[in-house]
């Protein structure tokens, strides 16, 4: 019993759930009617579809970043690579009024999938850039990613003219707003990546080889892991991610705005990240913690919203529960509180 | 001779940025009229007070090879607290003041110790402190609140003026002091030492006996107390306290501390490099502002590609330094290696 206990304890999942449940409870303590889930119109309706649902772009990004600081890196671009890549698609999409045999339709600028495509090259692009920094050029990951993250917002304005770009195109809004089966369909595509990155990290040696990078680069190196190609590869797909996300976003709030979009999206994917056990030294990355810690932190942005206090003091929790995990996390408050508790333990 | 002597991998950085500052001002000057005047110089300094205050902090952090990514938030908290204190309670500005920068410092004194005591990464720590404070922002108030004091409206407002069009603010004078004691302090002061003895080595610093631990939690208790000071500098400057003042400021500082050649890594870089770094800002900001037609965004394009380039030239003296280095000193020496011929 005990040893199951203890097992359980020390799974790496154990207290991003632990703290997801704590949340769901708080939420439940405050609003009974949290776990509700109704079907109307053939669609699924619910906090927790609504907290999923909105969970979709930090979660894609959060596992792009999950891989970026298992090889001891970081990327603080993202939310720029967002706000780029939702410039993208929504002026190519645009969209216009057209009355077509007398009926009103919207038609797009260019055609969507092309639209998309393109959207998705450019956040690869970015991607392609901060990979050639780190891995190419050897510079810090933070100080290669800051560029772009600078630089990011003013060509995304650049691409939108200052302005909020609104779409006009009805099936572009199927990404973000669309339901398949009564599911949101971002969170099929989230559903897709997850299932792709564990295919090619837990079914090849991809996982391993991210991981000996993260944990020893030269040591890596020396035993045949081509570590410059894998950093590399590893930014353009954490972009990549962020253009997904971008698409979502942009789908959701039917425009593109290059001052907010994505703002501060790079700090929650990297909390998501650390809140899911993955040390932000490196090394041991685990995918589906990223997708619990990024839920724990929808699930309190919806608890605060439901509390009625202002979304903006969200920050102070959020800064809270960063301390907390870090805490957690720090191994001297560990070797701290098991001196302790052996101390009173033996004198019991 | 001489210059050559001084002239290496760790000056050169600063001497480029230098340069540029001045072919930056230089092309204003030509391209502009009223471009090239005393007074639009001295502009500079006063628009980028609260920015050389707090990049000056910025720098200490991260010549100990860390970051402060919470500058930002304690300026804006600064404003809030300063604007509800003198606005909705009346206090003194002297009393005020002082208050602010101790809540500053104090601010850093506690990420500084979780970064040291805790073994923390500095960059989460302070991501933490940015989101506390930002939050503890908006616990004050969500709306900006507009300092009407007459003592605040009388600093915002003086003007020290030197000769006939010629004049800086109590700000820019105040960050000026602030320089020169982080002079002080970096270059003649036992503190200082330690902090690039920290950045270049931390486990040397700690084999030499250097306090180590206590010399970090000072860092980031001296870049708290300058985001204090920041703050108290935009209370004059914008006469209002405002949850989303100095916004990605941050940002702003560490490029300042990097293109003034600060390495990132720690150990490299000279305190006045980073007002060079924050005057170069402010010089891509008014050839902006000056030329009319380019849109403000492109300002952050500018510094995006400025930021680039400094790491890139970073990155090649890191690699390049020995033989860089022996290129310096070989001019420094006689050709041949003999007596001086001279």
């Amino acid at each position: 019993m005990k040893n199951t206990l203890s097992q359980l304890t020390r799974s790496h999942l154990f207290w991003p759930c632990v703290t997801l449940v704590l949340l769901c409870l708080a939420n439940v303590y405050f609003n009974p009617g949290f776990f509700d889930i109704e079907l109307k119109d053939g669609h699924l309706y619910g906090s927790v579809i609504d907290i999923l649902n909105r969970a979709a772009p930090l979660m894609l990004i959060a596992m792009g970043m999950t891989l970026v600081i298992a090889t001891r890196g970081i990327d603080i671009s993202v939310g720029a690579t967002v706000a780029i890549a939702g410039a993208v698609v929504a002026a190519l999409i645009g969209g216009s009024l057209v009355i077509k045999d007398g009926v009103q339709t919207y038609v797009s600028n260019v055609p969507m999938p092309l639209a998309i495509v393109a959207a998705l090259a450019v956040a690869l692009l970015c991607g392609l850039w901060n990979g050639l920094l780190v891995a190419g050029a050897g510079m810090q990951p933070i100080v290669a990613t800051l560029i772009l993250m600078v630089a990011g917002r003013g060509v995304a304005q650049l691409i939108t003219e200052g302005q909020i770009v609104t779409v006009y195109y009805e099936p572009f809004f199927f990404i973000g707003n669309g339901f398949i089966f009564g599911i949101p369909v971002s969170l099929y595509i989230v559903a897709v990546v997850l299932a792709v990155l564990l295919l090619l990290t837990k079914r090849t040696a991809l996982g391993l080889f991210i991981e000996s990078v993260g944990i020893n680069p030269v040591a890596s190196r020396f035993s045949g892991i081509s570590a410059r190609a894998l950093v590399f590869w590893v930014y353009a797909f954490c972009a990549v991610t962020a253009g997904i996300a971008a698409l979502i976003i942009t789908s959701n709030v039917k425009s593109a705005d290059a001052n907010n979009a994505g703002l501060l999206l790079e700090l929650d994917a990297i909390l998501a990240v650390a809140l899911g056990g993955t040390s932000l030294a490196g090394g041991r990355f685990y995918l589906i913690g990223t997708l619990i810690g990024a839920l724990i932190i929808q699930t309190l942005t919806y608890a605060i919203y439901s509390l009625g206090v202002p979304p903006e003091i969200n920050m102070v929790v959020k800064a809270i529960v960063v301390f907390g995990v870090c805490l957690i996390q720090s191994p001297a408050l560990r070797d701290l509180l098991m001196k302790h508790a052996f101390r009173t333990g033996g004198t019991a | 001779m001489n210059l050559a002597g001084t002239i290496n991998t760790r000056t050169l950085p600063l001497l480029v940025t230098s340069v540029l500052f001045a072919l930056l001002f230089g092309f204003g000057s030509v391209s502009y009229d009223n471009f090239f005047s005393v007074q639009v110089f001295l502009n500079l300094l006063i628009d980028n007070a609260f920015v050389a205050v707090v990049a000056i902090g910025m720098t200490f952090v991260i010549l100990t090879g860390g970051i402060d990514l919470s500058v930002g938030s304690i300026v804006a908290l600064t404003t809030m607290v300063t604007a509800a204190l003198v606005e909705q309670h009346h206090w003194s500005i002297w009393v005020v003041v002082p208050l602010v920068l101790a809540i500053g410092s104090l601010f850093g004194l506690l990420m500084g110790s979780l970064i040291h005591y805790f073994r923390m990464q500095p960059f989460i720590v302070t991501l933490g402190g940015m989101f506390l404070a930002r939050g503890l922002c908006y616990v004050i108030s969500i709306d900006s609140i507009a300092i009407t004091d007459p003592t605040y409206a009388a600093i915002s407002e003086y003007r020290i003026s030197f000769g006939e069009e010629a004049f800086l603010s109590v700000s820019a004078i105040i960050s000026l002091l602030m320089l020169a004691l982080a002079i002080f302090l970096a270059q003649y002061t036992r503190f200082g030492r330690t902090v690039y003895a920290i950045g270049g080595n931390e486990r040397s610093a700690l084999l030499m006996g250097l306090p180590v631990g206590r010399t970090k939690i000072l860092v980031y208790t001296l870049s708290g107390f300058c985001s204090a000071l920041g703050g108290v500098l935009v209370t004059f400057y914008m006469l209002s306290g405002y949850g989303l003042h100095a916004l990605g400021l941050e940002m702003d500082a560490i490029a300042a501390a990097v293109i003034g050649g600060t390495l990132l890594t720690g150990g490299v870089g000279y305190v006045a490099g980073s007002l060079v770094g924050v005057m170069i800002l402010g010089v891509i900001q008014s050839l902006i502002a000056f030329d009319g037609s380019l849109s403000s965004w492109w300002t952050r394009i500018a510094i995006g590609v400025l930021l680039c380039a400094f790491c890139l030239m970073q990155r090649l003296l890191e690699q390049g330094g020995s033989n860089l280095g022996a290129i310096f000193s070989y001019w420094k020496k006689p050709a041949d290696g003999s007596a001086p011929a001279r």
